[in-house]
């Protein structure tokens, strides 16, 4: 396991070493100014080098493996028939796996340590306006339903521009509607919600339907899914801003629309 | 450590009640997933310890140095290396690519000989790593200028809509996935960072409506860059 831990915690220092060298580079050559604190941010980027492996450790030992397993014995056709096995399955007998594909969303989004770091950047940044929980509660609603829609969509075999399109015309008209503050924050929270935690599971699930439904090649119906994860935020978090203001200005309270009151 | 507890949670609730009561099995190696789940909450509060103290007083740091510099040019340049250099080594885009080789090579677009393949996926991985840093550099750009966000956002949609419609079948689902792989845990706070400490430090600008936005420019980018890509390949 100390061998595993330290080819893990190897891997992390090479993907983050281009960052460093760039950092480094630019502050001696450009920047040209001592940097304060530098025993302090050296510690703090160690810890979350070690940090950042010790996680990737324990999921690749933990959750990945289940998880990938699960996705294999939901999609599997003899789970799906049940004793009515050589049936050929309709899109409605996937319930199970589009129960997942919303659970399994939801909860990885809610661990995802980018999501994180944005959400408490979020609330220092309104002076506590935005919720740290609101608005990764609002981005992991966003992404089961994205997921859960996108499994469908591969099971029915219908092209992904006919969602993600469409997707995007919903974004823009909704941007009229919504606070203008939360407008870069609900942007960004489409491309932060898909990194470390939720991309294996998801694109497991993914590739094991499209390789189990009749009909479906899994080179082609299998990517698509993080596409998903990455538009149905952006709606979410849009919608959890005019919620929350629609909220405040119902209450009466001091808080004008445009900055939703979490509390 | 309670906070990255309660985290976790939700996972292993799905986890077990999907094994448990749905799939009627036992939880295979159980030792495993207890140790793994311990490792997982340590790393994420020594992440989130370490983030708080240097990745984004560094991002800041580095945003309001460059800011009292006030050279737009090293500032535009910083920002497509960082979005450049943390993109090309990206494990997701690596393993993307080489599906995204697969499927061309299956779908006789290119020579399905492990040559082309190869330099297909290097191709599509520093496409993939210029858009990226084209991305962060346009986007420092908008948060100087202050343009706001949803028109630029909006012209790059229409820019993914009429490629869509122009691109072979193939890449499309490729195209769309790799807006999401691009960013990373470690670039995500970073550049966070780098753009709300620039918008705080340029008068005019808020952090909350200028600051924000890099990571969907990062995100939008690379979907029209692949499809280019496929095209043109």
């Amino acid at each position: 396991m100390l061998i595993e831990l330290i080819k893990t915690i190897s891997g992390t220092v090479i993907d983050v070493l281009p960052i460093a060298l760039i950092i480094v580079v630019f502050q001696v050559a450009v920047i040209r100014q001592k940097m304060q604190n530098i025993a302090q941010l050296v510690i703090g980027f160690l810890y979350v080098l070690v940090g950042l492996s010790l996680f990737l450790l324990g999921l690749e030992k933990a959750l990945f493996p289940i998880g990938r397993l699960m996705a294999t014995q939901l999609t599997d056709p003899a789970f799906i028939m049940g004793d009515m096995l050589g049936a050929i399955p309709g899109w409605g007998d996937y319930y199970w796996v589009y129960l997942f594909a919303f659970c399994i969303g939801a909860s990885t989004t809610i661990a995802e340590p980018a999501l994180i770091a944005v959400a408490i950047k979020a609330n220092q940044v309104s002076g506590g306006a935005i919720g740290v929980w609101g608005l990764r509660m609002a981005v992991a609603l966003g992404v089961a339903i994205g997921i859960a829609l996108g499994t469908w969509r591969i099971v029915a075999g219908i092209p992904i521009q006919y969602f993600i399109i469409p997707g995007y015309v919903f974004v823009v008209i909704q941007t009229n509607f919504a606070p203008r503050m939360i407008i870069p924050l609900a942007y960004d929270s489409g491309g932060v919600t898909t990194s470390t935690v939720t991309v294996p599971i998801v694109a497991a699930l993914g590739l094991g339907l499209a390789e189990t439904v009749p009909g479906r090649d899994p080179l082609l119906d299998g990517f698509g899914l993080i596409a998903f994860a990455s538009l149905f935020p952006m709606i979410t978090v849009m919608g959890y801003a005019q919620g929350s203001a629609w909220l405040a200005a119902r209450a009466g309270g001091k808080a004008e629309a445009g900055h939703p009151d979490d509390s | 450590m309670t906070g990255s507890l309660r985290d976790l949670t939700p996972i292993l609730v799905v986890v077990a009640f999907f094994q448990l009561v749905v799939l009627q099995q036992p939880v295979p190696n159980f030792v495993d997933l207890i140790v793994g789940t311990v490792l997982v909450l340590l790393g994420l509060t020594f992440f989130l310890y370490g983030l708080e103290t240097s990745l984004f007083p560094l991002g800041e740091g580095m945003a309001y140095a460059f800011a009292k510099k006030g050279s737009v040019f090293w500032l535009l340049l910083f920002g497509f290396a960082l979005g450049f250099g943390t993109t090309i080594a990206e494990p997701a885009l690596i393993a993307v690519a080489d599906e995204a080789a697969t499927v061309m090579a299956n779908g006789e677009i290119i020579p399905d000989t492990e040559d082309s393949r190869e330099s297909y996926a290097a191709g599509l991985r520093i496409t993939v790593a210029l858009s990226v840093g084209m991305a962060i550099m346009l986007g420092v750009f908008r948060i100087i200028k202050g343009w706001p966000i949803h028109i630029v956002i909006m012209i790059g949609y229409a820019v993914v809509v009429v490629m869509t419609s122009l691109a072979p079948a193939e890449i499309i689902g490729i195209a769309y996935d790799s807006g999401g792989v691009t960013t990373s845990t470690i670039t995500v706070p970073l550049v966070t960072a780098l753009g709300v400490g620039l918008a705080s430090s340029i008068r005019g600008r808020s952090p909350l409506v200028d600051g924000f936005g890099l990571i969907a420019f990062a995100s939008l980018f690379p979907m029209i860059f692949v499809m280019a890509y496929g095209m043109l390949y």
